[in-house]
């Protein structure tokens, strides 16, 4: 049992963290196992967990199957862009399918998602087109999308900003008495900044309906988890007064079952709750990155062995729900995601200079207008004359 | 038409803006029940309830960011930081965030925030409580800047404030708290729009350019002056982003001289861009440099000295002495 509580939650006394043995080479040093929700091994057997169910026929099981390999592809050919010049930068999910595409699941069209600069996977789940997500690391904007659109916020940089958002934006939720929440996605890193604390603080204060999504993927750019706190994650919220659980982030049905229950818990009125998704960066950072020079390969390998897609996709097959033909059509159907992402990359259009000057203000602003008239006086005053 | 000080104004305005938005709420530290340290949300706690006038944990960005989230959600929140030296903690909240969502969404968001901060100094505070920063916020693109400098202004302007859709930094120069004047708050219209300067006093020879807490102390200036013989003119800037720049350069054409007034550190203050900004415009009929008054290049200094940190009537009158003397 990993659920850790003040408010209302099955509690029971978790033990310490395994303090982490550093890898040497010629001894892999094994992951860290701590008790944490799962509901299908890393060997793909489906198992049970007394406080955590999940009902799903084989068709949806497909259907997450899917999703996980397309948000994959996307991603990998986000990252050949990127090598090939065409986006000035990616930050990679590779590793971190499963706690996306299951918490993103788990929302349901009204819940609102405020996201890092990551959560490609639940963007896919929001239904918000893969290209949108590539605008600003191609450098045509910051984001641009409409938010509301599909309840899916803009990405946020700054580490743990957004935590606010969310709170402020779930407050308003109870305002309205409406029984939407709202996921607030942040990383292990993020866990130390001020602004997740104090939107823990918030959110629980006013009993907030947001669920406080943690991927700890182990590693804030070149620092483990070590460096950001002493004690699991997840046990932090106990000290916030709402509950916190741990979840094998690389199992897709655990990651789901356990945002759906945090959702129904916060959407009816029992407050916030935080949920660590223990999942691994298989990745760099970003593609600017170089992690062989912080983390050793085997602990990579070891992490390998929990692939959340290859998991799922061994209990389709031994279930017998998954057949070659279907597993071939997810392959050519993510190939065809992935050229158009190519092809909508390539052909996407820089804004014109003078988008600088919009939507600096709602309301205008006469510095604005002033610098834009003088900018596109001085673009006129070249041969050709016209503002490019 | 009453008797209103700044503190009752402000008051008023809030009551009105509460009344007459549903999605208008009060927050901040110690606003509810106390009705704020200053007593600007007096009252407002028992008429509206605590879901209108939210008392907050203490804890600035979590104010302004939860804030922003309310914005998002169709709220239109009017936030209170209690003190000028304590908007710090959410300084990244509101230039990162507030200032540049609209932006960053291409206009599918809008962010009508009133940030509200007590200000400047003159009150015989402890440390951190007599800080002058509007600069730092004048130099971000995506809030609107503006100071008020009597009871009237303050009443019209953060009604304004409030209804605009922009995130508004909205400072409350604390020493003029107490000031009264006559108002009257059914009153149709504003007499003016947010972002206009206004000249407080007409003269000839030179012109005093302030806002906030200054504005008083310019006045009293150009009364002294008068009986002098010099005629001064003092234009209130009240709005600080956008700049009324036509209002500047209109009085500076008539007078050829221009002294720049405000408590904040000279150095990158708002006089240098406005000095800068008046001799692009007004090169050819400047008598004299422009000339800035303002307070030191030194942390705020303990109460018993900010006399000597904080423009007065008579170094106001000294950088006029060397203008004209020009």
């Amino acid at each position: 049992m990993t659920v850790d509580s003040t408010a209302g939650v099955p509690k029971k006394a978790s033990g310490t963290r395994r303090k982490r043995v550093p890898s040497r080479a010629g001894s892999v040093a094994p992951p860290p196992q701590p008790e944490l929700v799962q509901l299908l091994t890393p060997e793909g057997e489906r198992v049970e967990h007394p406080d955590f169910s999940l009902e799903t026929t084989p068709e949806e099981l497909r259907a997450i199957y899917r999703d996980l390999v397309l948000v994959r592809r996307f991603d990998g050919e986000a990252t050949a862009l990127q090598r090939q010049g065409e986006l000035g930068l990616w930050a990679s999910l590779l590793g971190q399918e499963a706690a996306q595409v299951g918490s993103g699941r788990a929302m349901r069209p009204g819940d609102y998602a405020f996201p890092t600069y990551r959560e490609h996977g639940v963007a896919w789940c929001k239904g918000v087109d893969p290209l949108n997500l590539l605008g600003m690391f191609r450098g045509v904007n910051h984001g641009g999308w409409d938010p509301n659109e599909k309840n899916f916020h803009l990405y946020t940089i700054v580490i743990g900003s957004q935590t606010l958002h969310a709170t402020g934006y779930a407050m308003g939720i109870t305002k309205d008495g409406a029984d939407d929440a709202v996921i607030a996605y942040f990383g292990d890193g993020a866990s130390s900044q001020g602004d997740v604390n104090e939107a823990f603080t918030f959110a629980s204060v006013y009993n907030a309906p947001v669920v406080f999504f943690c991927q700890n993927n182990q590693w804030a750019i070149s620092e483990p988890t070590e460096k950001q706190s002493r004690v699991p994650i997840y046990r932090r919220a106990s000290g916030f007064g709402f509950p916190g659980v741990r979840v094998d982030g690389n199992d897709v049905l655990a990651c789901l079952a356990v945002t759906r229950w945090a959702l129904d818990h916060a959407r009816s009125g029992n407050g916030p709750v935080l949920v660590e998704a223990f999942t691994y960066r298989m990745g760099a950072h970003t593609t600017s990155d170089d992690p062989s020079r912080y983390r050793m390969s085997e602990e990579l390998e070891a992490w390998k062995l929990k692939d959340p897609i290859e998991r799922l996709r061994a209990h389709l097959v031994r279930e017998g729900w998954a057949d070659q033909e279907f597993l071939d059509s997810v392959e050519a159907e993510s190939e065809q995601l992935a050229r158009r992402v190519r092809e909508g990359v390539r052909t996407m259009p820089d804004p014109s200079p003078a988008a600088i000057f919009e939507h600096v203000y709602a309301d205008g602003h006469a510095l604005v207008d002033e610098e834009r008239a003088q900018y596109e006086a001085y673009a006129a005053s070249f041969e050709g004359g016209e503002v490019r | 038409m009453s008797s209103f000080t700044m503190v009752k104004a402000l008051n008023e305005a809030l009551r009105k803006e509460l009344e007459a938005d549903p999605k208008t709420l009060v927050m901040g530290e110690d606003v509810g029940r106390l009705g704020g340290v200053f007593r600007v949300t007096d009252g407002l706690h028992k008429d509206f309830g605590e879901d209108r006038v939210i008392d907050t944990p203490l804890a600035e960005s979590g104010i302004v960011g939860t804030a922003i989230g309310l914005a998002l959600r169709g709220y239109r929140p009017v936030v209170e930081i209690q003190f000028d030296g304590f908007v710090y903690p959410a300084f990244d909240q509101i230039v990162s965030q507030l200032a540049k969502m609209h932006a960053r969404a291409l206009g599918h968001v809008k962010l009508p925030v009133t940030v509200r901060i007590p200000y400047a100094g003159g009150i015989g505070a402890v440390e951190h409580h007599s800080e002058s920063h509007e600069a730092y916020f004048a130099h971000t693109a995506g809030l609107k800047v503006v100071t008020p400098s009597n009871p009237v202004d303050a009443y019209w302007m953060l009604r304004q404030a409030v209804r605009c859709d922009d995130p508004v930094i909205f400072l409350e120069p604390k020493r003029r708290y107490w000031d009264k004047a006559e108002l009257d708050p059914n009153a149709a219209g504003a007499p003016s729009r947010l972002h206009d300067a206004r000249v407080a006093r007409e003269g000839r020879d030179a012109t005093l350019i302030a806002y906030g807490p200054m504005v008083k102390v310019c006045l009293d200036a150009a009364a002294a002056a008068e009986e002098d013989g010099r005629s001064l003119e003092v234009v209130d800037l009240r709005s600080l982003s956008p700049l009324d720049f036509d209002t500047v350069t209109a009085s500076v054409q008539r007078t050829g001289r221009a002294v720049v007034v405000h408590e904040a550190p000279v150095f990158m203050g708002m006089g240098a861009e406005l000095a800068a900004r008046i001799t692009e415009r007004c090169f050819y009929a400047l008598e004299a440099p422009v000339l800035r008054v303002g307070g030191y290049f030194a942390p705020y200094p303990p109460s018993r000295v900010e006399e000597t940190f904080l423009p007065d009537l008579d170094r106001v009158l000294d950088a006029v002495d060397r203008s004209l003397a020009f």
